[in-house]
């Protein structure tokens, strides 16, 4: 007993620096399980508050690009009110139909929140975005987030009271459904770490022919986003002989570099869906 | 100045910059991060205790940590530059010189070329060991290899810029 107390004493600094390295480890290893539950919370309100007062000053700065953003949109949705339509000519009544349901009602799936990015990186390899909405104003973890322009921005990971993190597209273990317009070969959106402009489309089977400025679209197997937003263009395509699969360049149509707003879409089914993915056919 | 004051407005001075500004830098290109917030740990008088170092080092690394979302990488580099500072010290400098707790690492006081060397290795500890715990998440052996080099070359040049910038009169007479 006295020589392992004499051990310690003796080595007390490189016991220290040890503990030091497999706390830092561990912490890093386990990121989105443990570290999430027990300080998440606290160091995300610490550093949410700062990075709102940051952004409080550099927002000033942005100001014309959003109102140039927040303007195409408004002229966006101006063009869908209901005074532009002119309803169906109903008084020639062309026959009987018997319907069991009113084949008008519709249910709703999917539904949008708006949401002030208030922290942005897009030099790091693991890139995040802390947007000012939490779980006391309807944020949910695995929400999508969508820009201004309507092209996707990345998933929500991590949710407290009053801030959220989302994982952006610029983040090495991002994966996100996609598909080509032009023939619907689905494949997946990932991140190489090179240049923020430019994503990877991969695993698009070598029997599809993209061309140059083709656009990639989410792909209706994606349970986070609605199907068919914009993600990007075609940039170039590579070929490599030794695997079935193409992979694509895509330049996205987001701006990461300056996101002022974004918004959350809820899929009011995602929990329906997750579960029937989820369960695997013992009895087959 | 009193030393505890210099070196906490030092701490703060320098993450602030690592934060807003370096971190905020669209990249040059993918290997190449500006790191300078390690400079506190490197300034230290000199005969700070190792387990001081080690953990202000843990702590100097976890605050970016927190604005970085990478919990415990920049940590584990940081508590590794402090532990090991003492070493490359004691190789380069008399005894006396390396216990004196009135004097920090500069140019100044260590002349230039023991003091590049001491900037080259410890710098390069830092990235070497950063990138290697990001390899070991993604990335390639080419990926690995490109990054520690250039990003240890870039932060030794904003080291010695800060140097200069900051020792003017002291170095061009």
């Amino acid at each position: 007993m006295k020589n392992i107390l004499g051990f310690i004493k003796q080595n007390f600094t490189l016991l220290t620096f040890l503990i030091l390295q497999i706390v830092s480890i561990a912490m890093l290893s386990s990121y989105n399980k443990t570290y999430e539950t027990f300080f998440g919370g606290w160091s995300n309100q610490v550093t949410g508050n700062i990075k709102k007062k940051y952004n409080g000053f550099s927002y000033y700065f942005n100001l014309k690009n959003t109102n140039a953003q927040l303007l195409a949109e408004n002229v966006a949705l101006r063009n869908q009110l209901a005074q532009n339509f002119v309803p169906i000519d109903t008084s020639k009544k062309l026959g009987t139909l018997v319907l069991r349901k009113d084949s008008l009602e519709i249910i709703r799936k999917f539904f949008y929140y708006p949401a002030k990015v208030v922290g942005n990186t897009f030099t790091l390899q693991k890139n995040y975005i802390i947007i000012e909405r939490g779980r006391l104003q309807g944020v949910k973890k695995d929400m999508a987030a969508i820009s201004p322009e309507g092209s996707i921005v990345g998933v929500v990971v991590e949710v407290n009271d009053n801030y959220s993190k989302i994982m952006s597209l610029l983040h090495r273990n991002s994966k996100v459904s996609a598909m080509l317009k032009r023939d619907r070969m689905a494949g997946s959106i990932e991140w190489d770490g090179a240049d923020p402009s430019i994503l990877v489309l991969k695993n698009i089977s070598k029997s599809a022919s993209p061309k140059i400025g083709d656009s990639v679209l989410t792909s209706p197997y994606s349970s986070n986003y609605p199907a068919q937003l914009m993600i990007g263009k075609v940039t170039s395509v590579i070929k490599d002989p030794s695997s079935n699969y193409l992979t694509l360049n895509v330049k996205s149509t987001s701006n990461f570099y300056n996101l002022e707003y974004i918004y959350l879409v809820e899929n009011r089914r995602m929990p329906d869906q997750k579960n029937i993915e989820k369960t695997d056919l013992k009895n087959e | 100045m009193n030393s505890l004051l210099k070196n906490t407005s030092r701490f703060v001075l320098f993450l602030a910059i690592q934060i807003i500004i370096l971190n905020e830098i669209p990249p040059l290109h993918q290997f190449i991060t500006p790191y300078l917030y390690f400079i506190f740990l490197l300034w230290m008088p000199f005969g700070t205790k190792r387990i001081t170092l080690t953990l202000l080092g843990f702590v100097t690394g976890y605050t970016l940590d927190l604005f970085t979302n990478t919990p415990g990488l920049h940590a584990a580099a940081c508590s590794a530059v402090g532990y090991f500072r003492p070493t490359i010290l004691n190789l380069l400098l008399a005894q006396e010189t390396s216990e004196d707790l009135n004097r920090e690492p500069r140019i100044s006081s260590m002349g230039w070329a023991p003091y590049a060397f001491y900037i080259f290795s410890l710098s390069f500890l830092h990235h070497f060991y950063l990138v290697l715990l990001e390899w070991l998440q993604f990335g390639s052996f080419g990926y690995f290899l490109g990054k520690v080099i250039a990003t240890t070359f870039m932060s030794i040049l904003l080291i010695f810029i800060v140097e200069l910038a900051m020792n003017r009169r002291k170095i061009i007479r």
